[in-house]
């Protein structure tokens, strides 16, 4: 059990700069994710915590001991590889004892311990197979056992599910929390799937081109994101983007035109925050959970518009609609019973207290 | 090799389909030619026709010739085998074939196992160039390469002993004294050998998945608990493989042992092939010649079906 603290770590590779200089604190038990596109240097990020790759510059800290010269075998740290990385001529026994054997733990020892872990992950009757007899799952267990055997102090998972179809996916995410919520193993958990970061974490870590683009709870990168990377970036579908001018409305306050003669009118409580913006062009960001079809009474901060559907997307649970604001494509989410058809007329409801205003400039939320 | 898959043999099959049948015969050659194995067997005769004519003709005969007399006069059975079976000079020979095979395949083995380490961790550019010059020894035709070494071994002339004079060194006779004769053939057979070693297990090296080394780094292992419990158990096929084929290959091996003692001093480096050639070729007893290269084959079949068991099962287990 350790706290992690990375302090403006940076790692160049020949020419690229992979990571940019990044501090983060994670604090004991905690389950933080880092999430970003591909190639944005989370696991150049999660290996450095590991010491597999060298750190160029800044500190990394494991329990308050400065690790950066430290060998990967002296952090008491294991990391599940996306591939596994199981020991292919070692049984699942071996593999996952393979640590405490090295470290000449008693034989009793390392039994009881496997079979805690093969307990916890249900993989009892395993133990005397061979990876290449498991499923991708089962695999996917073994490389989970291996880590906790060790009881080590952090736990760092490079894209651990990404090899599995998505059901098994769904189902490890559970168990990975699972397996969190008994051991309380601090976890840093890299992946590129937003839906996993928001499940998981206590903490999410949005990395973009080697930086850290915003660090919150899953809760507050939904509903405040920072920037408008972390705005698409979380949520799915993606937010829509909508270019707009800020101005004052008729009756007091302020309203954002989008174009085809559409205007939102900017929620009372964020007049103060948007007013040194009036006359600007902006981005209005909505998600399109927050554009639906009318339910009943309208909220005050909510507005009718009519449209008209150009796609629709049966979803089963819901149907998305999407239709054209000047030339972006917006998307919203409706009841699949009060889905138009293509080409038909649909009124929707903008949820607008939901709403982002974006620099187009600095991509900053306002 | 013939693509036995169903969508190859469909195709194949049309193919033959396509192909016009004028004569009345044609129907059932058809029939014949789509037939899965004849056309397996058509596609593999010419293969079989060189093995046959290159390997199983001149194996029987040499089986048979060893069961004749001297003057290929009269079939003798075993008399050739119980004969050099009585003969100090035979027993002498099969002891030096086994300590120059075994010997001489241990340490290309191992030499090709800490070369191509070092020449996998070297960084990657430089690499293509060591690893052209490490195979030179193997490329270059051993008679000559041999003469070389013996070159460097002779009595008068030896780089060897010039070298270890300035050193103040001893003054040995490499070629004359058996003990050390036997050590000059062993070492100029294990410089010829262990390249082959080298990209043998450079390939498999290479074809270990990195991350298994970073798991085992994780999990605490040092260098060498990385060696003993990941590289070698992940290349225990190819190292059974190429031991297999070396040890066949030397317990053959003539060139090294021809040039550069000849058998000598007093018959103590001879292996199976010199002197075979020795009895068959150069003393005109031809079935006693054969007899005697034909005396590992028994030995060198059942070792190699023990150690393509064990590759097998760990293939699957893998
Ligand atoms: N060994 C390496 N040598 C050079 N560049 C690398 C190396 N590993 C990663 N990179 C580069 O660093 C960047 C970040 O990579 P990585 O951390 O693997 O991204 P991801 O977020 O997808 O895990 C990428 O641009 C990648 O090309
Ligand atoms: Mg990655």
């Amino acid at each position: 059990m350790a706290n992690v603290a990375l302090r403006k770590v940076v790692k160049k590779y020949d020419r690229t700069e992979a990571v940019r200089g990044i501090d983060l604190d994670i604090a004991d038990k905690e389950f933080i994710v880092l999430v970003g596109p591909s190639g944005c240097g989370k696991s150049t990020t999660l290996r450095m915590i590991a010491g597999l790759e060298e750190v160029t510059d800044g500190e990394i800290l494991i329990g308050g001991d400065l690790v950066n010269d430290v060998p990967p075998k002296d952090r008491d740290i294991a990391m599940v590889f996306q591939n596994y990385a199981l020991y292919p001529h070692m049984t699942v026994y071996e593999n996952m004892s393979f640590g405490l054997r090295l470290k000449k733990f008693p034989k009793a020892e390392i039994k009881s311990r496997v079979d805690h872990a093969a307990g916890i992950l249900g993989i009892t009757e395993l133990l005397e197979r061979r990876p290449r007899q498991l499923s991708g799952g089962q695999r996917q267990r073994v490389a989970m056992g291996r880590a906790i055997v060790r009881n080590p102090r952090v736990f760092l998972f490079d894209e651990p599910l990404s090899n599995l179809d998505a059901k098994l996916r769904v189902q490890m995410r559970t168990e990975i929390k699972k397996v969190h919520q008994t051991v309380k193993t601090t976890t840093v958990y890299v992946t590129h799937d937003q839906i996993e970061a928001m499940t998981l974490a206590d903490r999410v870590v949005v990395m973009n081109a080697g930086t850290i683009e915003q660090l919150g709870t899953p809760h507050d990168l939904y509903h405040t994101p920072r920037t408008k990377f972390v705005a698409g970036f979380i949520g799915s579908p993606a937010m829509n983007f909508v270019n707009c001018k800020l101005v004052e409305a008729a009756g007091g306050g302020l309203s954002t035109r989008l174009g085809n003669g559409l205007t939102f009118k900017v929620p009372p409580d964020r007049t103060q925050r948007y007013k040194s913006h009036v006359g600007r062009e902006l981005l209005f960001g909505l998600r399109p959970e927050h554009i639906t079809e009318p339910r009943g009474d309208l909220r005050p901060d909510c507005q009718e518009f009519d449209v008209t559907l150009d796609v629709v997307e049966p979803m089963g649970m819901e149907t998305m609609v999407y239709f054209m604001v000047e030339d972006t494509e917006v998307c919203g989410r409706v009841n699949p019973a009060s889905a138009g058809a293509p080409g038909q007329p649909m009124r929707l409801v903008a949820e607008l207290g939901n709403m982002h205003l974006i620099d187009p400039q600095t991509e900053a939320v306002i | 090799m013939v693509d036995t898959t169903p969508r190859g043999l469909a195709a194949a099959a049309a193919t033959m389909n396509r192909a016009p049948t004028r004569r009345s015969g044609g129907a059932s050659l058809r029939v014949l030619a789509r037939r899965r194995s004849t056309t397996a067997f058509l596609f593999a005769l010419p293969l079989l026709a060189v093995v046959g004519g290159l390997i199983v003709y001149p194996g029987f005969y040499a089986i048979y010739l060893s069961m004749l007399n001297k003057a290929q006069t009269k079939f003798i059975w075993f008399g050739n085998y119980t004969f050099l079976f009585t003969r100090d000079s035979f027993w002498m020979v099969v002891q030096q074939s086994v300590l120059f095979a075994v010997t001489a395949v241990f340490f290309k083995a191992l030499i090709g196992v800490i070369t191509a380490h070092l020449v996998n961790n070297l960084p990657a550019k430089g690499q293509r160039k060591w690893r052209g010059m490490l195979l030179v020894p193997w490329v270059i035709p051993l008679s000559l390469s041999t003469l070389g070494w013996w070159w460097m071994f002779d009595p008068t002339y030896s780089a060897f002993n010039w070298a270890f004079a300035q050193i103040g060194g001893p003054h040995i006779h490499w070629l004359s004294e058996p003990a050390w004769a036997r050590f000059c053939t062993i070492l100029v057979n294990v410089w010829y050998g262990s390249p082959f070693f080298l990209i043998m297990y450079l390939a498999a090296l290479k074809s270990v998945p990195g991350e298994l080394y970073e798991a085992a780094s994780i999990d605490g292992a040092s260098a060498w608990q990385k060696l003993i419990h990941v590289t070698l158990p992940m290349m225990r096929n190819i190292i059974s493989i190429t031991v297999l084929f070396s040890l066949i290959v030397t317990f053959a091996n003539y060139d090294v042992v021809r040039v550069l003692t000849a058998g000598g001093p007093r018959d103590t480096t001879h292996v199976f092939a010199t002197w075979a050639f020795l009895l068959g070729i150069q003393s005109g007893d031809i079935p006693l010649g054969a007899s005697v290269s034909l005396f590992m084959l028994p030995i060198l079949a059942i070792s190699a079906v023990f150690i393509l068991r064990g590759v097998r099962r760990r293939g699957r287990e893998i």
